[in-house]
């Protein structure tokens, strides 16, 4: 699958123009079909939405399929390199995908602009820059509540696998500062038909309240469960349970359940003024319109990394032509200056040290409320 | 841990328990009459209970173009024989069998599905789907190989395993779903409040156990199904008709798979390849009971239900680990105690 999207009439338009042939590809791989096609396809979806320029200059995507696989990804990367030679790779939904498309990354010194929250070694961070929310600043959100409610004792479940860890290891980095302590480590596997065992244990813990390392719809059963067993207490999910199957799955349990999230999906709710407010709602009413696929915060990732590259492409544009590795090399450092950008989930200020370049605006805490994921109050 | 504690624990363990029990008849069915361990017995939990959950929710399941398709494949494969022996009288049949009943079933579904029907009816619609699959696969998988060996049996099963596992992907995503329950009765024994739902678990395992024990102990007609597993030449002198015997084992497999599908799709979350694990564990289950046996069957799925639940209790990090570990020392013990008939091997 790989759909161009050659915008021939910004070309020509570009020709006319200035006489000069200035094109600037957009390389992408995303898992839009396999087992992480239900998040990939909205990744792929908003490069039916972007902008026609970058920096004032045309623009070309070529939006790969990597089926899922990491293997592929890279392979994709590789050819988007060597073949179309695109001026910056984008991808994927996927760790093992993100990270193997990194490493080509470093190899051709491309910038590479991730969609999904990778933490790397030291030397691959230098041409790759990530757009989602890392897990520590998303549970920061769910610390601070934890705080708020005075809740001592925190039950913990999650997957049994490198999710599972990462969920519980952001939780326990804010323990100490918010006050509170873990008294559980419980695993279950998503396909799993039953969590009564791992909920009893829990229960018998007595904890004031509960973190769910689980994602999507794998994050329904815990909650069943637990408020099935009569489990009174906050149960808190991460930002990988925020999707409207969760709730479809969950019925009448989801009710109450809360999650960390980007703004984007809450726009409209957010107050007046928020900085993310105006451009999000945009968005997202485009992509409904277009789509119809409900309230999801992962089309946005597409959309602010796209963003990004805008902002830097309008400075490396002033140092070299696109398609040479020295505007290769003036887009990496104009992305680790960016200052202020204003996107769909957060407002991005990069520093060298800092390839992520969020703060607090970029999160908020969203709980279910009549069949859909609102604003908390 | 507590006796409360514990009195749950053994609820959760016999109602997972009890659905591995039914797959692990449905495994021992097939092992018996065909000598394949049929690795994507699970799969026609997933198909079931995800089509179930999708007609619930007003939309046409995936399952109806797996059946058409799979359908015309086997007509295919009939039909070719058919035609190069000059048998043409048997090609009504054959489309009957598997070009319009299908076909019949798709359109039906296709009708049904906006209609939210009665639970009732969706569930013989579920049934209707689910249940030729498993003639289908036999035909266009096993048939043409029924007398090659264990090893090469197994083999095709994993092929098409992986082949169930992605055309379940493909028709119903990578996000898991899950069916309301059938009613929200429940009982108060004690400190345990039982859902009407796991009664139904359990009491179709019964049933089925029963059923397929008086199947193949009493009747001429399941003894003829087990003679065919012990020698397919000597079943086909005596006038067993081997052929037939595979395609119905495998229909009673995927019907025990739909009817598992069909009362846990209330109880969990569903996803395309849940049901590979539930079927692996009705496997480990039908081994603990000696893979011989219907009633030891269901006691060994029973104990590893038991297993499962008291080790996600205590250790779930390591569930999976404790839940399939079992498997060695029973296998030791096994091959130590048993003599080892070499049936299975080529004659």
């Amino acid at each position: 699958m790989n759909f161009n999207l050659r915008l021939t009439a910004g070309l020509v338009a570009a020709l006319a123009t200035s006489g000069v042939l200035a094109e600037i590809t957009v390389g992408v791989s995303i898992a839009s079909t396999g087992p992480q096609a239900s998040l990939g396809v909205h990744y792929r979806n908003a490069f039916e939405l972007m902008p026609k320029t970058l920096g004032g200059e045309p623009v070309r995507y070529i939006v790969l399929d990597n089926a899922s696989d990491a293997t592929n990804a890279a392979r994709n990367a590789r050819k988007l390199v060597s073949e179309d030679k695109v001026d910056v790779l984008m991808g994927s939904n996927g760790v093992p995908a993100t990270l193997a498309m990194a490493q080509v990354a470093t190899e051709s010194k491309t910038p590479l602009v991730t969609l999904s929250p990778v933490g790397l070694p030291a030397d691959n961070v230098n041409w790759t820059f990530i757009v989602p929310q890392p897990t520590e600043l998303m549970m920061d959100a769910v610390a601070r509540d934890i705080k708020k409610r005075n809740l001592k004792t925190l039950g913990y479940i999650g997957f049994s696998d490198g999710w599972g860890d990462l969920v519980l290891k952001a939780s326990e980095s804010h323990a100490a500062s918010a006050g509170y302590r873990i008294v559980t480590n419980e695993r279950y596997a998503r396909n799993d038909t039953s969590v009564v065992g791992q909920v009893l244990k829990i229960i018998a813990a007595n904890p004031d309240g509960v973190i769910v390392g689980g994602s999507g719809t794998g994050g329904a059963l815990p909650q069943i469960a637990l408020r099935e067993r009569g489990f009174k207490g906050p149960i808190y999910h991460n930002h990988g349970t925020v999707n409207a199957e969760f709730i479809k799955v969950g019925g009448k349990y989801a009710d109450g359940a809360i999650a960390p999230t980007g703004p984007v999906v809450v726009a409209d709710e957010l107050p007046a003024g928020y900085a993310t407010k105006a451009l999000g709602m945009d968005f997202m009413k485009r992509y409904e319109a277009k789509f119809n696929l409900g309230r999801n915060a992962f089309a946005a990732y597409s959309y602010d990394a796209v963003l990004l590259v805008d902002a830097a492409a309008q400075v490396a544009l002033k140092k070299a032509r696109p398609g040479t590795p020295e505007f290769r090399a003036a887009l990496r450092d104009a992305l680790e200056n960016v200052k202020d950008v204003v996107g769909t989930h957060a407002v991005y200020t990069m520093t060298p040290a800092n390839h992520n370049g969020m703060d607090e605006r970029a999160r908020v805490l969203v709980e279910v409320r009549d069949g859909q994921w609102r604003l908390m109050k | 841990m507590s006796f409360d504690i514990a009195l749950w624990l053994a609820q959760d363990g016999i109602t997972n328990g009890a659905i591995y029990a039914l797959l692990a008849l449905a495994l021992l069915l097939v092992f018996t009459v065909t000598r394949i361990i049929f690795v994507p017995q699970g799969e026609f939990i997933s198909y079931a209970a995800l089509s179930l959950a999708l007609l619930q929710a007003g939309r046409l399941p995936g399952t109806v173009f797996v059946l058409v398709i799979g359908g015309l494949v086997a007509a295919l494969f009939d039909g070719v024989i058919a035609i190069r022996e000059k048998a043409y009288r048997r090609l009504p049949r054959i489309l009957a069998l598997y070009v319009l009943l299908p076909a019949s079933m798709a359109a039906i579904t296709w009708w049904a599905a906006p209609q939210k029907l009665a639970l009732w009816l969706q569930v013989l619609i579920v049934l209707g789907l689910v249940v030729p699959l498993g003639p289908i696969l036999y035909r266009v998988a096993y048939q043409p190989l029924a007398s090659a060996s264990v090893l090469v049996l197994f083999i095709v099963s994993m092929a098409a395993h992986y082949v169930l596992t992605g055309l379940g992907l493909v028709f119903f995503g990578g996000e898991g779903l899950r069916a309301p329950p059938f009613s929200d009765a429940q009982f108060k024994v004690g400190v345990l409040s039982i859902t009407a739902q796991s009664l139904w678990v359990i009491f179709a395992s019964l049933f089925i156990v029963v059923l397929l024990w008086l199947l193949f102990d009493r009747t001429l007609y399941g003894k003829a199904l087990r003679a065919t597993a012990v020698n397919r030449v000597g079943a086909r002198l005596v006038g067993i008709p081997t052929g037939l015997s595979g395609s119905l084992a495998f229909t009673l497999a995927a019907f025990i798979g739909a009817v598992s599908g069909i009362l846990i799709a209330p109880i969990t979350t569903i996803y395309y390849d849940t049901g590979f694990l539930i079927g692996l564990k009705g496997f480990v289950g039908a081994i603990l009971g000696g893979m011989g046996s219907y009633p030891l069957a269901a006691l060994g799925a029973l104990a590893l239900g038991m297993l499962e639940s008291f080790s996600s209790f205590w250790a779930s990090a390591f569930k999976e680990v404790i839940v399939f570990t079992i498997i060695i020392p029973v296998l030791v013990w096994r091959s130590l105690t048993s003599h080892h008939p070499v049936e299975d091997e080529e004659e």
